[in-house]
């Protein structure tokens, strides 16, 4: 079993089941098409993203229960700085969204390595404090979006010269999601930066004695994570256009794809890949649900209950884990 | 690390906190009535004094669940909406089934969400922290379906709640007359009972406990189950105080219930506390919460000033007892 | 020619953890060409010695220096810089990534790497392969390689060769033996004594934290050796009157049959009577560990039996040991103690443990429980607040207090005299010969070994996780004990 999560098959399982799914949405609506797939990953977007950055301070070995809070600064902020601004200050907007998100997980990551405080009670301090902070920025759902931005995750792919029958199919939020991540955990995954986060996440005294200062590349693993959840924030101001203040489902759906992805809780084992492909699973259940007409709320339940099962089932692997 | 200078005061507080716990905790008390005297002196009364009691008692019930679960190093982030699902369902089914049937079944409920709890804590030992907040999720998703079902019951609110958590003798809440005895319960049991001592024991040194024969798991699945009852008890309590059956009604208790027993002294590691010092701490946070409305400090802020007093208190904890 | 200066000498370490003094005087001169072993008895201080030396660990007093300069650093990191690399003795490889990204880690030179990988016998390890999926001796091999491929000036081995077979054995001692040959020094750790006498130039033995000696590797310094490990010869303090064979008829209490835990533990046989002390003597790292947990319901055995007065068993947590009568008082006593909690509730404790005794406390048995066991061990309550702040002493005459307020049938005691004052010690001695008199079975694993002759009817030895030896305690001489621990006697095999 912990051989299977490991490797490269569990990956390789989720995106069939995924197919699958895909398929069986179809049989469901036979109807489903660009739009449905749009739609899909405008939703998926979000949780993609915090389940990213989740997943990086998961294999470095910690946890950051304010990824849905610091989620919500950024949207927030997002939306206050881009409201009535003109194409050309947008652009800063979003750079200094994306440093805030950097911030604010560095300051998380600085807080436990200072403090010596353990990253789960940390976290879940910050977790009100962003909370607290993005409702200062914002005390309601408010603000604006530039329009470009919106225009990167909302719609189907087109491409001059190709009809748009061959691109319409591939929503513009996968791209995103695919160039944002190539951009940003690519260079760190083949840097040294990368395999010192396994390290530490892996054996931390280990780590220690092959020369991996701890401390820092703790508190790096934070600043990314924080990294991936401004973006998260974006793409929730980008796909609704204000911003929200009020912190999403994110935090147990991410932490719930983090175990589904193959990512052991503890530290030290999993990829990226396989976290994105179970929030795309996640989600394509619940959008089947709605097809099938079950009520949103019962969706809810159901999805709910399937992140607690597949935590408590990641959570039994980890202890055997430890033991063995 | 620090200078000699500080490590001396610091040394000496950590003893006086250890030692005599309760008392930094009134002299705080009533150093913060003493501000609130200087900021507007007409608003301290008898009826303010009462006043303060009655907000304070739902926090301090509530708070019982963080502080019990917090001995053992765990946390109950469900109680807010345990003690809500036992407030709506009361207030719905009252109307159908009469008062008693409706409480019967709101804490049946209560204990269900507690129960869900120690089973995932205890065999598949998740995180008490995520998996209290799942199973929050999923009761809340119940709630939603259910209050679709009873949509156009109405709502009734029991005669004795209501006397409960409105009505005044001699001055005094009549809260105070299920408060005292249960109190008294939850004071006699953490000193009094082997459970109580398991719960210090655990949270202490949980290898330790194992190792003279105790099945922690036993321990674990009782004291979420208690704390889920507990909740519901709360939610009753406070519905007879708002008189308003919503689907956010406890959840403005959720974070200053854990505040109330980190301020109390209780140690979110476990072992240490007890609560005496939650009590007080939930008047503090009472206290304060009168002060922030008279500053008109905005939620925001309150939530920030929670996260931090939170993460700072815990910090000088290990300080203290690195020390010790 | 004179002779070349120390590519490592360290002068004068001493070390302080809280109120033990773990180094008083440690010294090792290393010369370039010099393979010297550093040796010493269970709790001399040579762990702390290493960690001081490789940088892991900042020393109180005294220097260290590599190639002449002061090794300030105190980070593995600077150690290496300086030109000190060492193969620690638990793998300090990280189990999640590859060979190829553990190279990458530490800057290791992938050529050379793959170069000593041959060399030491493992040709065929794939760079992509998984640390944790290799087996412990090509670990061992990877890390020696890892070492040997930045060309480092001095090699420090701890225990490199207990996992390996044989024959890998010889190719590592080899290239070890190569290694000084080219000008380089090594320090080298082991407890086979044969490995020794084939590499090293010298010894360097420490006891009770200080250097006592350093001799050259000559045929039969075995003997020399042990003494110096042992210091003077202790004269064997006040032993209490033994049963004298009266129990020795009975049915044992405890039988062990071919105890395996799939780990350290391989095959333990063992009789443990009624009113018998029975000392178990092993170096560290033996499988001594497994055997107590394993009685003691923390851990499963693989294989083998185990049974209490005639009765198999077969512990799935500790309160089955508990309730067939064996207790364990483990080594660590932070393991045992709530430490923030008081004498009373922590002696209390296994008198709380089951779900009939959740309700209210008797306070009156309670108090008169814990109170005789207070009162029968001494034990300084004057700090009424929580056991941390009591002495190492007093914190252990709680962990065995309370199962004598329990009620003692069969006692596992796992070195519990460790670190503690003499005083504390006698009294420990006193009062299990009290308890085995009064017929309770006891098993006493002990690092010191002169406590075998002051406490213990018999010993078994164990060695490579197999009891080698059993020794009667009149016979229990300390070089004795000590040579068969290193597995020096010829008389392996033998049932207790």
């Amino acid at each position: 079993m912990m051989r299977l999560i490991g490797g490269n098959g569990w990956t390789i399982g989720l995106a069939v089941l995924l197919a699958l799914l895909l398929v069986a949405t179809k049989a469901i609506q036979p109807d489903f098409g660009p739009s449905g797939l749009d739609n899909l990953a405008r939703s998926a977007l979000p949780f993609a993203l915090a389940t990213v950055g989740m997943a990086i301070v998961v294999i470095a070995g910690g946890i950051d229960l304010s990824v849905a809070a610091m989620m919500a600064v950024a949207s927030v902020t997002a939306a206050v700085l881009m409201d009535g601004a003109s194409d050309g200050q947008a652009v800063f907007a979003v750079l200094a969204v994306l440093l805030l998100g950097l911030g604010m997980g560095a300051l998380n990551g600085a807080l436990i390595v200072v403090t010596r405080v353990p990253d789960i009670v940390v976290t879940l301090a910050m977790l009100f404090v962003w909370q607290g902070v993005a409702l200062l920025i914002l005390n309601a759902p408010g603000g604006g979006a530039a329009p470009w931005l919106r225009a990167l995750a909302v719609g189907g792919v087109t491409l001059p010269g190709v009809p748009p029958a061959f691109t319409e199919w591939l929503p513009r939020g996968v791209v995103f999601l695919a160039v944002v991540v190539a951009a940003v955990w690519l260079p760190i995954r083949r840097s040294k930066l990368g395999l010192r986060f396994y390290a530490i996440g892996s054996d931390p005294q280990a780590a220690f004695r092959s020369g991996v200062s701890v401390g820092p590349t703790r508190i790096a693993a934070y600043a990314v994570c924080g990294l991936f959840a401004a973006l998260g924030g974006l793409s929730v101001t980008m796909a609704t256009g204000i911003g929200e203040p009020i912190p999403g489902p994110y935090l147990l759906a991410s932490v719930a794809a983090v175990v589904l992805g193959g990512v052991v809780l503890g530290g030290g084992r999993g990829g990226i890949l396989g976290p994105i492909l179970a929030v795309f699973v996640l989600r394509t259940v619940r959008m089947d649900l709605t097809l099938l007409s079950v009520d949103p709320n019962v969706a809810a339940i159901v999805e709910g209950t399937i992140m607690v099962a597949v935590v408590m089932f990641g959570a039994v692997l980890a202890t055997r884990g430890r033991r063995g | 690390m620090t200078s000699a200078t500080t490590d001396a005061p610091l040394a000496r507080l950590g003893r006086l906190m250890v030692d005599n716990p309760l008392l930094p905790l009134v002299v705080l008390l009533f150093a913060l009535i003493g501000v609130l005297a200087l900021l507007n002196p007409a608003i301290l009364s008898m009826f303010w004094a009462s006043n303060t009691l009655k907000i304070a008692i739902p926090l301090a019930m509530l708070a019982a669940c963080q502080t019990l679960t917090m001995l053992t190093g765990g946390i109950d982030l469900s109680a807010g909406t345990a003690a809500t699902v036992a407030a709506y369902v009361t207030a719905t089914a009252t109307p159908l089934i009469g008062a008693p049937g409706a409480i019967g079944i709101a804490m049946t409920c209560a204990l269900a969400i507690g129960m869900v709890n120690g089973v995932g804590v205890a065999f598949a030992r998740v995180h008490p922290l995520i998996m209290t907040l799942g199973t929050g999720l999923i009761a809340t998703g119940c709630l939603l379906v259910y209050q679709r079902s009873v949509i156009s019951t109405g709502t009734e609110y029991p005669a004795l709640l209501v006397w409960l958590g409105t009505g005044r003798t001699l001055g005094l809440p009549n809260g105070l007359a299920l408060f005292i005895p249960f109190a008294i319960l939850i004071l006699w049991a953490q000193r009094r009972s082997g459970f109580g001592r398991l719960l210090y024991a655990i949270g202490s040194n949980e290898a330790a406990a194992r190792l003279s024969g105790v099945r922690v798991w036993q321990v674990h699945l009782a004291l979420y189950s208690l704390s889920g009852v507990i909740a519901g008890l709360t939610g009753l309590l406070y519905l007879g105080m708002v008189k308003t059956a919503s689907l956010s009604l406890a959840l403005p208790l959720d974070l200053p219930s854990v505040a109330a027993a980190v301020i109390g002294g209780t140690s979110i590691f476990g072992g240490r506390g007890g609560y005496g010092g939650t009590i007080l701490g939930a008047l503090i946070l009472t206290v304060l919460a009168t002060m922030l409305t008279l500053l008109q400090m905005p939620e925001g802020g309150r939530r920030i000033l929670y996260g931090a007093i939170i993460l700072a208190v815990t910090a000088l904890y290990i300080r203290l007892t690195d020390r010790g | 020619m004179s002779p070349p200066a120390a590519l490592l000498d360290a002068t004068g370490v001493a070390k302080r953890f809280g109120a033990v003094l773990a180094l008083r005087d440690a010294s090792l001169q290393v010369a370039p060409g010099q393979v010297v072993a550093l040796m010493g008895a269970n709790g001399a201080g040579k762990s702390t010695f290493v960690k001081i030396l490789t940088g892991a660990l900042k020393p109180d007093a005294g220097h260290v220096r590599i190639k002449g300069q002061d090794s300030t650093v105190a980070s593995p990191a600077g150690a290496r810089r300086s030109g000190l690399v060492p193969v620690y003795q638990e793998p300090s490889l990280i189990p999640d990534l590859s060979v190829a990204d553990n190279l990458r880690l530490g800057d290791t030179p992938v050529d050379r790497f793959r170069h000593w990988v041959g060399a030491l016998g493992l040709p065929g390890l794939r760079q992509d392969a998984l640390i944790r999926t290799l087996p412990l001796a090509s670990l061992r091999i990877v890390d020696l390689a890892r070492a040997l491929a930045v060309e480092p000036d001095v090699l420090l081995l701890d225990e490199l060769t207990a996992a390996l077979p044989t024959d890998l054995v010889e190719r590592v001692l080899s290239v070890v033996r190569a290694q000084a040959d080219a000008g380089r020094a090594v320090i080298y750790i082991s407890h086979r004594f044969t490995e020794i006498a084939a590499i090293c130039d010298r010894a360097t033995v420490l006891r009770d934290g200080q250097t006592v000696g350093d001799v050259a590797i000559a045929p039969g310094i075995e003997d020399t050796i042990v003494e110096m490990m042992l210091g003077a010869p202790v004269t064997v303090a006040a032993r209490s009157a033994r049963a004298t064979g009266a129990a020795a008829s009975d049915a044992p209490r405890l039988r062990v049959r071919g105890l395996a835990t799939g780990t350290r533990l391989t095959d333990v046989s063992l009789d443990l009577r009624q009113g018998e002390v029975l000392g178990v003597v092993a170096l560290e790292g033996q499988g001594q560990d497994e055997l107590f947990d394993v009685l003691a319901g923390n851990r499963r055995a693989t294989a083998g039996t185990v049974e209490v007065n005639g009765k198999p068993v077969a512990f799935r947590h500790p309160a089955d040991a508990i309730a067939a009568g064996l207790t364990l008082v483990p080594g660590d006593r932070a393991h045992a103690l709530l430490m923030q909690r008081s004498v009373r509730e922590n002696i209390a404790l296994p008198l709380l443990a089951r779900l009939g005794t959740w309700g209210a406390i008797p306070i009156g048995a309670e108090r008169s429980r814990v109170g005789a066991a207070i009162e029968r061990l001494q034990i300084d309550t004057r700090a009424q607040g929580e056991v941390r702040r009591l002495s190492g002493g007093n914190q252990q005459k709680v962990t065995i207090a309370r199962w004598i307020a329990k009620g003692v049938q069969t006692l596992l005691l796992f070195d519990p005299t460790r670190g503690i004052d003499i005083r504390t010690k006698q009294q420990i001695y006193v009062l299990v010969r009290e308890l085995a008199d009064q017929g309770a079975a006891v098993l006493f694993y002990t690092s010191e070994l002169a406590e075998v002759r002051m406490a213990c009817d018999r010993a078994v030895v164990i060695f490579g996780g197999r009891v080698v030896d059993v020794i009667d305690a009149a016979d229990a001489d300390e070089p004795t004990l000590l040579r068969a621990a290193y597995g020096l006697t010829a008389t392996a095999g033998v049932p207790a």
